[in-house]
């Protein structure tokens, strides 16, 4: 038992790799930030192509969304950190982990928004329409609205998915939470600080899981 | 250097051809045994939580809180880095294995349970009357039905767990990722990085379209 807790919840490890990791903890909110609201956008910008009159638009938004959820993101980030160099375009960690997200978050926000667009009857666009709005304001102000909060839980759970992906910047050495918790593990030779991260990282998404939760269990009884 | 030549140069192909599908059987096999492990441990869980006993429930629900939070790379990270100082060491392909079959199991204790609970009191009640004991009423009327509405949730989650495999190129396990990766070092060459996408594109492709043929075959109607 003791040597369990020398190996894992070892508290002067744990204070003495703090400071590293809180640092890492505010890179890893700053990407998901970046992260999140570039997925949300293009996601959103992908669904409504998706929605388009004109083939030319939706074809290679179905296209794109269909490719970028089908390979896994660290294979799309790898790709652009190390792949795309030889094509004389070098990014930092920071925009690899942004451009590589963007790709895969949007296809799958993309998804969800859809979903949602998807579940307004067509008979909205069409009331909204003869009242004089245009099909961008009719979309805008009467059919998102509605969608969204109709795909709310899965937009939730798409960002919970996306705050632990941000893990994998560490695979680029971008000094994000678990980046740093990993430093200070091979700098000790003890793994306290890994658990310390995780710690944090169930600060943050336990209580967005339990809600998460709810709402599944919520939407079963309908 | 043309865009060809960097990312499809037909030397380099011809070259690391063998290692790539050498390393995407492992991917492909990794991926079948930690489906098949994580949906039986999934529906075990969501029977155990069928008993209403808190002692069992509370645990239950405690690992699929935990286990859907955090990422799976710092859970990698902690058994693969951790266990040693505890005197168990795994090889890198156990620890892989262990930690996406909990994070898989983990998820579909959720879907499983969310499809039990969406059935009407009266199911049970019913097959109680006609002689069955509880085992029998859950494994023949309720678990058959939840299973059918969780289809397509389950299909979705196996396939971003067969993707989520790349996080073994961060522990050394011979993967896509971790063979295409090495191959560019050595090779000086981007190209091994383009054949890793299309490994998994050639996999991932067909079976995403097949899972929605299959969510459309399982739609629940109520």
């Amino acid at each position: 038992m003791d040597a369990f807790l020398d190996a894992f919840f070892n508290l002067d490890i744990m204070r003495q790799a703090l400071p590293l990791l809180l640092k890492g903890a505010a890179m890893t909110l700053k990407l998901c930030a970046v992260v999140i609201g570039l997925g949300l956008a293009g996601g959103l910008a992908l669904a409504l192509a998706t929605g388009a009159r004109t083939r030319a638009l939706r074809w290679p938004a179905l296209g794109f969304i269909d490719l970028f959820r089908a390979l896994p993101p660290l294979v799309l980030l790898v790709f652009v950190y190390s792949g795309l160099p030889f094509a004389g375009l070098r990014l930092s960690p920071f925009g690899a982990v942004a451009v590589a997200f963007l790709l895969n978050n949007s296809a799958y926000f993309a998804e969800i928004f859809r979903a949602g667009i998807n579940s307004i009857p067509r008979g909205q666009m069409e009331a909204a329409r003869a009242t004089g709005l245009s099909r961008g304001q009719a979309m805008a102000s009467v059919i998102l609205p509605q969608a969204i909060r109709n795909v709310l839980p899965d937009l939730m759970s798409n960002v919970v998915e996306v705050v632990k992906l941000t893990s994998l910047a560490s695979v680029v050495s971008l000094g994000e939470l678990l980046y740093s918790a990993n430093m200070a593990r091979a700098v000790t030779y003890n793994s306290s600080p890994l658990i310390l991260a995780a710690a944090m990282y169930l600060v943050v998404l336990w209580p967005l899981v339990r809600v998460i939760s709810r709402f599944q269990r919520g939407l079963a009884i309908h | 250097m043309g865009f060809g030549t960097i990312f499809f140069n037909p030397d380099v192909i011809a070259q690391y051809l063998p290692a790539i599908l050498g390393a995407l059987w492992v991917t492909v096999w990794l991926s079948v045994v930690i489906t098949a492990t994580g949906l039986v441990l999934g529906a075990a869980l969501a029977a155990l939580r069928t008993t209403g006993l808190r002692v069992l429930a509370w645990p239950v629900i405690l690992f699929a809180d935990l286990l859907r939070a955090l990422p799976p790379l710092v859970l990698i990270l902690i058994l693969y880095f951790g266990l040693p100082s505890l005197g168990l060491t795994l090889p890198a392909l156990a620890v892989l294995w262990i930690v996406l079959s909990l994070v898989l199991a983990a998820f579909a204790e959720e879907i499983f349970w969310a499809g039990i609970t969406a059935l009407p009191r009266g199911q049970w009640e019913a097959g109680a009357a006609t002689g069955l004991g509880r085992p029998a009423v859950l494994a023949h009327i309720i678990f058959p039905q939840a299973l059918r509405m969780g289809i397509p949730s389950l299909v979705n989650r196996a396939l971003t767990i067969s993707k989520t495999t790349a996080l073994g190129s961060v522990i050394g396990v011979k993967e896509v990722v971790s063979v295409a990766g090495s191959a560019q070092s050595t090779s000086g060459s981007a190209t091994p990085l383009t054949m890793a996408a299309l490994a998994y594109l050639v996999i991932l492709v067909p079976a995403m379209i097949a899972s929605r043929r299959i969510e459309r075959r399982f739609a629940y109607q109520p």
